[in-house]
């Protein structure tokens, strides 16, 4: 007699996918490995400083056309999922991009874009034959990964890759100001990661399974056995310290500032929402449930996380300290959908991630053009910005209106989703959080335009207004897509929400990873 | 540390050991063994080398710049993996050929290339590393960049 367990057994043949590839699946790798092939190149020219502009920027348009391809296939047909070495899931490490990962790969490959020409003029041959473009070509394969895998080990990986990079950008100059701040940012990542890793640990042990579709489908039957809260409290936690939650958040404005501004404005932009990505995947996509049980502490951590962010903001006089404060005051947003973890809530959290990618690369940007206009980073010392740069100056009102989250232009629209979704659930003090954080950034941001714009200069202008397309055209850019998104919502706003429907009912996530056709492990389900 | 004995000894010794990787990297396919184990016993024989003859003669030795090795590595393995676009098959599929070289046969894999490039990296990446930490404190501190 035929025991149950024979037709389980799966033979080497069956452990291969042996249906032929899409070119079109392609999509999902390629940018990652796109971005690693060009960071190999650009190691072996590494003498050749002139190269490296050229090659770095055409990577990242390539970069920008693969995830709009991408994200448009994505939107078109459903996720996408690739397994590398033709393994079956969950034995091989699938890639699987679904509408939240390819729009926010797409996002940041937008703004690394704005960087690498921004960076162009920014960065002098030192830091290119320090390895400026390398880095950045590392750090996007990271990023990419990281939004794109299916397997949250490899998501692990992607945080290293990224990470490691990321240590290379900071310290980029060797300023004893720098190593101080790589450290502090080093040890309380490095620290974030382990927790991570210590997570994913316990994770392997509960499930046997590091595949994200396969823990989503096996969640529900582990429930009752397996102690998934407290998985799902160090993960995050792992998490909230990478996005820089309070009172986790420390890290952030003790390093943020002393990089070149070029490198601050990636960072503020990309890692910490890596952090929130992730927060999002696991606790809204694999773990729900237990969401719901820690909700309460993630929406207080999230309200103080905004009330922090806000009132740091209004303390600090040097202008890059202060954005880095704006960023944290927007991971409070965005944990307050989490914690809310309605699908409306979660598609605010989406559109607060996308919108805070653009306008805080943006924003860094602007404190270092300023920076280099006044000759200073200090409000104290700024002044008269108004009369030496008026384009400028309008360009910052902009961008300032949008980090603030004022009406009409990006930061309003995740707001009022978020805002909304926190009275429907009756949790009044979170949307007053959510107001007041604005209210206190409003101010900051208004001090700002108050001491370095309008206020006559305090001395002789130092930097010249030179209309140098390596500058105007990422901020330009940057503003024209805030200021598209506050116009235009409409596009975005059904992006977010098929997105966080997708993270809701996880079930075209998971059937793109196991076709129910080539499925014969019906019997283990 | 350049003692006559270490002098003598350290170019048989590091040709033996830049043997022994290679075999080691060629090994690693179905035993232990394999690129990174491989890479680090280059590194250890470019390091002994180091150690007795100075940092600039291991730097002239290996021709190109470390980092650019580690480079051609990265780049010859996410080759090996995008060969598989070719095939119909997923990213990193193993793909194999049977020469037949002087009557053997020889097979060959991207698995292989890919395990080289592992092998080019780490010998790259460490031996950086390394040289960084065997030169003498002077005016070119910065290292790695002569």
């Amino acid at each position: 007699m035929a025991t149950p367990a024979t037709t389980t057994a799966i033979d080497l043949s069956a452990a291969l996918v042996l249906a032929p590839t899409a070119l079109a699946d392609w999509l999902v790798v390629a940018p990652v490995a796109l971005m690693i092939g060009f960071g190999a190149v650009l190691m072996m020219v590494r003498k050749s400083v002139r190269l490296h502009g050229a090659i770095a920027i055409a990577g990242l348009v390539l970069l920008v056309l693969l995830d709009a391809a991408l994200l448009w296939r994505v939107s078109a047909h459903g996720p996408v999922t690739m397994v590398m070495g033709r393994w079956l899931p969950p034995f091989g490490i699938a890639f699987t991009a679904d509408l939240f990962g390819a729009v926010m790969a797409l996002a940041a490959a937008v703004v690394a874009l704005a960087a690498g020409i921004f960076a162009l003029r920014d960065i002098d041959a030192g830091g290119r034959r320090y390895g400026f473009f390398p880095f950045l070509m590392l750090l996007m394969a990271g990023v990419s990964g990281a939004f794109l895998t299916g397997d949250i080990f490899n998501l692990y990986v992607w945080f290293e890759v990224l990470l490691i990079s990321s240590f290379g950008l900071l310290i980029l100059g060797s300023e004893p100001e720098q190593i101080d701040g790589a450290l502090k940012y080093a040890i309380l990542n490095l620290i974030g990661t382990t927790l991570f890793l210590i997570a994913v640990g316990y994770l392997y042990a509960i499930f046997g399974t590091l595949n994200m579709a396969d823990i989503a489908r096996k969640a529900a039957s582990l429930r009752g056995t397996a102690p998934l809260t407290t998985l799902t409290a160090l993960f995050i936690l792992a998490f909230a310290m990478k996005a820089a939650a309070f009172p986790v958040n420390f890290w952030l404005p003790a390093s943020y500032h002393t990089p070149r501004v070029v490198v601050s404005a990636l960072f503020g932009g990309l890692l910490t929402k890596i952090g929130i990505y992730a927060l999002v995947r696991v606790t809204i996509m694999l773990f729900p449930v237990e969401r719901e049980a820690l909700s309460l502490t993630v929406a207080v951590a999230a309200a103080l996380t905004m009330i922090v962010g806000g009132l740091g903001a209004l303390a600090q006089s040097d202008v890059r300290r202060l954005v880095g404060y704006v960023v944290i005051a927007g991971i409070g947003n965005m944990m307050a959908g989490v914690a809310i973890g309605t699908p409306a809530a979660v598609s605010g959290a989406i559109l607060y991630a996308l919108h805070s990618v653009v306008a805080m690369t943006a924003l860094y940007l602007l404190a270092g053009e300023a920076a280099r206009l006044g000759g200073a980073w200090s409000l104290s010392r700024l002044g008269g910005l108004w009369r030496q740069a008026p384009w400028f100056s309008g360009v910052s009102f902009l961008l300032f209106i949008a980090a603030a989250g004022l009406p009409p232009l990006s930061g309003l629209w995740p707001k009022v989703a978020l805002l909304k979704a926190s009275l429907d659930i009756g949790a009044w003090w979170l949307a007053a959080a959510i107001l007041v954080s604005a209210f206190l950034i409003t101010l900051a941001l208004a001090r700002v335009f108050l001491l370095a714009y309008w206020r006559p200069r305090p001395e002789p202008a130092a930097g010249t207004v030179a209309g140098d397309w390596r500058i105007t055209l990422p901020l330009g850019g940057l503003t024209a897509l805030v200021v598209l998104f506050g116009l235009l919502p409409e596009p975005l706003l059904d992006l977010a929400y098929g997105a966080a429907s997708g993270l809701a009912d996880p079930a075209a996530y998971v059937e793109s990873v196991f076709p129910a056709a080539t499925m014969e492990r019906g019997a283990v389900r | 540390m350049s003692t006559l004995i270490l002098r003598t000894v350290a170019p048989a010794l590091t040709a033996l050991m830049l043997l022994f990787s290679v075999f080691v990297l060629l090994r690693g396919h179905n035993e232990p063994g394999g690129g990174f184990i491989g890479g680090l016993i280059a590194v250890s024989a470019l390091a002994i080398y180091g150690i007795a003859f100075g940092v600039g003669a291991v730097r002239r030795a290996i021709r190109f710049h470390p980092m650019a090795i580690a480079g051609a590595g990265l780049l010859l393995a996410t080759l090996s993996g995008f060969l598989s676009i070719f095939f119909g098959v997923p990213f990193m599929t193993g793909l194999w050929v049977y020469p037949v070289i002087f009557d053997v046969e020889v097979p060959l894999s991207t698995v292989m290339s890919f395990d080289l490039g592992v092998y080019l990296v780490v010998v790259g990446a460490i031996i950086s590393i390394a040289l960084a930490l065997e030169q003498e404190p002077g005016p070119e501190l910065g290292g790695e960049e002569d």
